[in-house]
């Protein structure tokens, strides 16, 4: 006994400490080496504290002067991220299964989920210059932009929740005669409703905070107001545009992740 | 039913299954007949679960000249699963040990899914069963006694309970067989027992064709009065359940037999075979 107590070495072995070296040099010599491309001068904030304390002064105090119309366009913003959302919940249950193993043949799955791939690739604000492109200016390509992205986060985390069920309640579906859909209706959704829902709700959140900037591409809502205001150096304007935006967001997440944690 | 006594309500013939380079089914070849009830012994591993599966259809054969044919219709043959295998399945009931109901479900909708081979998909898609459907459910429930659950979250239930909503599905299918494998395995004695009579019930009253699978003599010879025993794959032995003394099951299994006996059921002395259980058992159950 005392013997293998001994045995135990107390520090950990060697091969880890260096790999966990090794480790920690590619991240700090990768950083090191986007040192320029990235143009790195902290020392300009402290040169230019001048300027700095004076461009900071210019928003304060905020000037609310103009707050229906600010409130106005905040609700178009949460219209948008609402629209957006709901299409990307319709588009995502059917993409979802599709790129789902236990539901999907690989012909299926793997194309499916390469188009997902590129929905999310695609930043919102890329979607959102394409279709005021292509349907004008406005909020409905801030509708559209929003809707594929998101379709395409929203099919992975649901694809993601189908991968993990329980395979037996769906075979003793299957069992009773039932078909392919009838498995998925009764077997599947029951089982991932909570997830597919948190999710849904948690893209919501995040598609409030998109919303307000696809619109400084003239996708519509506070994005355009906040655009024009920035562009032409209202600061003080600004400022009450930010701070509105930041009580909204805040409290459209406390209320979501309440709702949240309703369904899990 | 009269100008069908020569048709078997199951037939297995020469069926193989491979695991990898293990056997789980040799050569297999049963018949079972409409409204008998038959208990499939063996130990864990012996193949019973799998021929359970393979008779449903949920599991292929190994290619060659295995067939499965349930009430003459084709199940499987050489190792395909038979095209139109949707239009037999609603034929036969399947009773899961882990009871595969939808956790989040009523305990009603679950029964009523038994109803879905049945329905035209628009109906069961948007979910729409028809009162008919509905009290076929609770009059399902009601006979396996939980029809006071019918609205409960088919989780909050006990494991007894879930087995017995898992054969009120079978009941609303209107499955004219039960392959029940291993139901009361993760039971308690009492659930077990209830369960037990419940599917003997179903046999003696509605003549229902059961084949449930089993993991402790006891109960395969107090319920039914036909056994087939399986070891590693092969049936070792086919014929009335009194026939199965410990000592004959130590000739079968040798060093395995202990687990078959040594069960938790509760043992009555001394164990007789009992042919269809009685009208005033049979009521008491319902």
């Amino acid at each position: 006994m005392t013997v293998s107590t001994h045995a135990v070495p107390l520090s950990p072995p060697l091969r880890r400490s260096v790999l966990r070296l090794i480790g920690w040099g590619i991240v700090l010599g990768a950083l090191a080496a986007s040192w320029k491309g990235a143009d790195m001068r902290p020392w300009a904030l402290f040169q230019d504290a001048g300027n700095m304390a004076v461009f900071a002064a210019d928003f304060f105090p905020p000037d609310f002067t103009e707050w229906r119309y600010y409130l106005g366009e905040l609700l178009v913003t949460l219209q948008i991220a609402a629209w957006g959302t709901a299409l990307a919940i319709v588009g995502a249950i059917p993409f979802g299964l599709l790129s789902a193993e236990n539901i999907a043949p690989v012909w299926v799955r793997q194309p499916v989920r390469r188009l997902m791939d590129a929905f999310r690739a695609i930043n919102e604000m890329v979607f959102a210059m394409l279709f005021v492109v292509a349907v004008g200016l406005g909020p409905f390509a801030g509708v559209l932009a929003l809707f594929l992205h998101t379709t395409g986060i929203l099919a992975k985390l649901f694809s993601e929740a189908v991968e993990a069920i329980d395979p037996r309640p769906v075979e003793g579906i299957r069992a009773t005669g039932a078909g392919p859909l009838e498995e998925i209706v009764y077997g599947v959704i029951p089982q991932v409703l909570p997830l597919w829902i948190s999710y849904s709700l948690y893209r919501f959140e995040s598609n409030v905070r998109s919303a307000t900037v696809v619109g400084m591409v003239g996708a519509g809502g506070i994005g355009v107001v906040l655009w024009e205001i920035i562009r032409g150096f209202y600061f003080a304007q600004t400022s009450a545009v930010m701070i509105m935006i930041i009580v909204t967001v805040t409290v459209i997440d406390l209320v979501s992740a309440r709702l949240r944690r309703l369904f899990i | 039913m009269a100008d069908r006594t020569n048709e078997a309500a199951i037939r297995v013939m020469r069926l193989d299954k491979t695991f990898g380079d293990r056997k789980a089914l040799d050569q297999v070849s049963i018949e079972v007949r409409p409204g008998e009830m038959v208990a499939l012994i063996g130990a864990s591993g012996s193949g019973k679960s799998t021929l359970l599966r393979h008779v449903a259809g949920l599991t292929r054969g190994d290619r060659g000249q295995g067939r499965v044919e349930v009430l003459g219709v084709c199940v499987q043959a050489e190792g395909r699963i038979a095209a139109d295998i949707r239009r037999i399945r609603p034929q036969i009931g399947f009773v899961f040990q882990q009871f595969n109901l939808v956790g989040r479900l009523p305990v009603i909708t679950n029964v009523l899914t038994g109803a879905l081979g049945r329905m035209p998909a628009w109906r069961s898609l948007a979910g729409r069963f028809t009162l008919e459907e509905r009290r076929a459910a609770v009059d399902a429930l009601s006979r396996v006694g939980i029809a006071e659950t019918a609205w409960q979250r088919a989780s909050t239930l006990s494991g007894g309970q879930q087995q017995r909503a898992a054969i009120a599905r079978t009941l609303v299918q209107g499955a004219g067989i039960i392959l029940a494998d291993e139901p009361i395995a993760s039971l308690d004695p009492e659930s077990s027992r209830r369960v037990m009579e419940i599917l003997a019930a179903a046999n003696a009253e509605d003549g229902t064709t059961v084949l449930v699978s089993l993991h402790q003599v006891d109960y395969a010879v107090r319920y039914c009065p036909r056994t087939v025993a399986l070891r590693q794959g092969r049936v070792v032995y086919d014929g009335p359940s009194a026939a199965l003394t410990p000592r004959f099951l130590r000739e079968l299994y040798g060093a395995e037999a202990s687990a078959l006996i040594d069960g938790a059921a509760p043992r009555q002395a001394p164990v007789k075979p009992q042919m269809p259980l009685g009208p005033d058992r049979a009521a008491a159950v319902a």
